[in-house]
């Protein structure tokens, strides 16, 4: 049996677990395969139902039974709230308390917003943030908006990751008062090209981002993208004929969607030792 | 316990061939531990196939779990703007075939009184209906139902068995349609895995009215399973909508058949 077959195997017995007593269940969560870093997680309440992890603590118990050792953390607050500083600081507050060092706080930035420059100067210098989490459909803009490229060049003069998040939700059930199109990539690939240093991370992309827009975007080497919102059989196996493996990240948008779902994709697609640690850990240890 | 799929397709998936296509979604349904798979429609669709594609949909389907009777079951697909066409399919797919379903798709809104007569031979025949519903704030098909239209239709069959696929799509609005409606049960296929929605299946309609089912080649295993698996259920209600609440609905049709369930 090599190192795959295993964790497939002990990832299969939880499945099979998971019909079972709790006790049994945690006995046969993952231990195998190093650590597992989830790049898209949300703290807080989604604005139109509440979810049954929507508490941070018991959005850590879940994580943590199935091994993720870091998670990047925004706020649902960042979608709608004006005031972006208190949410974030709430984010980092919540981010200090709760977990034990699991999730690290992504604080929500307007680039069109009046002063959005002392938002991501307080997300480094007070809150120690590494990354930050913008909502363009949301918020409102395009990436084409002139503000995009000045927010890439101070954070890349911050060493900030950018995180994009495409979608938040299928957008043929969204809350009548409160539908968005996908945000659309296309801005992005001349954008990035033009601030040397740029790192970004789309997330929720690999739905409605395939194909051309995707190599385009891959082709900068400077973009990386998570697997929440692959689908089809077999998706991640599909996917890495595009997207190169250490530019593919685990991201489950908990509490959005349950997180088995990407903890599965791991298990579904036939992967080899190296993709499977890659895109567990090993990806993300070189971006961050 | 063995985890029963109630909702698969051969399109979207790999394979020159029914059966190797039928064959490719069994390696992934061991991988995941699904046992069983229930099939319905072609390897290309059409929203308003004529009698020749019913048909010929149909045949993919017959040759796909002859390959593999231990692994699947059949549904028939049926176009109500075809009626005696559709007659004829349920009589050869499951009268004198192995199918022991039934699936409508958006030919036609199924409140139309073009279905009663399928939906009173397939009750006859004692085949699970599975009727696809959406309720898309972007609009829906022409004649793509919604969960509304089904409970319409099921209220003039009580003694039927419906599915409404998808929960409706839109399940918090799906889930609330059907609930009061015994004889339609939720599928939780084929939308995003998203939290909660098995959670207030349960509590809304009761576990045993609640059905895994996949949605794949469209979907992926991983994030359909996740919807239960993920839940906060206890794992007696799992083992229920795995698997036990399919076999307990197709056991009837599967043993008169001679399938020992």
């Amino acid at each position: 049996m090599n190192r795959r077959d295993f964790l497939a195997g002990t990832m299969t017995t939880a499945l099979a677990a998971s019909a079972m007593t709790p006790q049994a269940r945690g006995r046969a969560a993952p231990k195998a395969g190093g650590p597992l870093v989830d790049v898209n997680v949300t703290l807080g309440q989604w604005p139109t139902r509440r979810l049954p992890l929507d508490s941070a603590e018991r959005l850590a118990r879940k994580l943590r039974e199935h091994g993720v050792q870091q998670a990047w953390a925004g706020t649902f607050d960042g979608l709608l709230h004006k005031d972006l500083g208190t949410a974030n600081a709430r984010l980092a507050e919540t981010c200090r308390r709760v977990g034990g060092g699991l999730f690290k706080a992504r604080g929500s930035v307007d680039p069109t917003r009046p002063d959005w420059e002392d938002e991501v100067r307080r997300c480094v210098d007070v809150h120690r943030m590494r990354g930050i989490r913008l909502h363009p459909n949301y918020h409102g803009y395009r990436l084409d908006h002139p503000a995009m490229g000045a927010l890439l060049k101070v954070a890349a003069a911050a060493r900030l990751i950018v995180e994009i998040a495409v979608v938040m939700e299928d957008e043929r059930m969204m809350h009548p008062l409160m539908r968005v199109e996908p945000v659309d990539t296309a801005p992005l690939p001349d954008l990035i090209r033009a601030v040397p240093g740029s790192r970004v991370v789309l997330l929720n992309a690999l739905r409605t981002v395939r194909a051309k827009p995707l190599l385009e975007l891959m082709a900068t080497g400077s973009v990386w993208v998570e697997v929440s919102m692959i689908e089809g059989l077999g998706g991640i196996r599909a996917i890495l004929d595009q997207v190169p493996r250490d530019r593919l990240l685990f991201g489950s948008h908990a509490p959005l969607f349950y997180f088995e779902s990407a903890w599965l994709k791991l298990v579904e697609s036939s992967l080899a030792d190296r993709e499977l640690e890659s895109i567990r850990w090993k990806a993300v240890q070189a971006l961050d | 316990m063995e985890i029963w799929d109630l909702h698969a397709h051969l399109s979207g998936v790999p394979g020159d061939t029914p059966e190797a296509r039928l064959g490719h979604l069994l390696e992934y349904a061991d991988r995941m531990g699904v046992g069983r798979l229930c099939v319905f429609m072609g390897m290309e669709w059409s929203y308003d196939p004529t009698p020749e594609k019913l048909r010929e949909d149909n045949d993919q389907v017959l040759r796909a779990i002859r390959a593999y009777p231990e692994r699947a079951f059949g549904f028939v697909y049926l176009n109500p703007r075809h009626t005696q066409a559709s007659l004829d399919e349920l009589n050869r797919c499951v009268r004198d075939g192995p199918m022991v379903g039934v699936k409508l798709w958006v030919a036609e809104r199924c409140h139309s009184a073009s279905l009663d007569p399928l939906v009173e031979r397939a009750r006859e025949l004692g085949a699970l209906i599975f009727q696809h519903t959406w309720i898309k704030i972007t609009g829906n098909l022409p004649g793509e139902s919604t969960p509304m239209d089904l409970v319409a239709l099921a209220k003039r069959h009580p003694t039927a068995n419906f599915v409404c696929g998808h929960s409706g799509g839109d399940w918090e609005m799906g889930l609330r349609a059907i609930r009061a409606h015994p004889n339609v049960h939720a599928d939780l296929g084929g939308g995003d895995p998203a939290a909660g929605l098995t959670e207030m299946a349960v509590r809304e309609l009761g576990v045993d009215r609640v059905l895994y089912g996949s949605d794949i080649g469209g979907r992926s295993f991983a994030s359909q399973l996740a919807k239960v698996h993920g839940a906060e259920l206890s794992a007696a209600s799992k083992r229920a909508i795995l698997g036990e609440n399919l076999r307990r609905l197709l056991s009837p049709i599967l043993n008169a058949k001679g399938v020992k369930t």
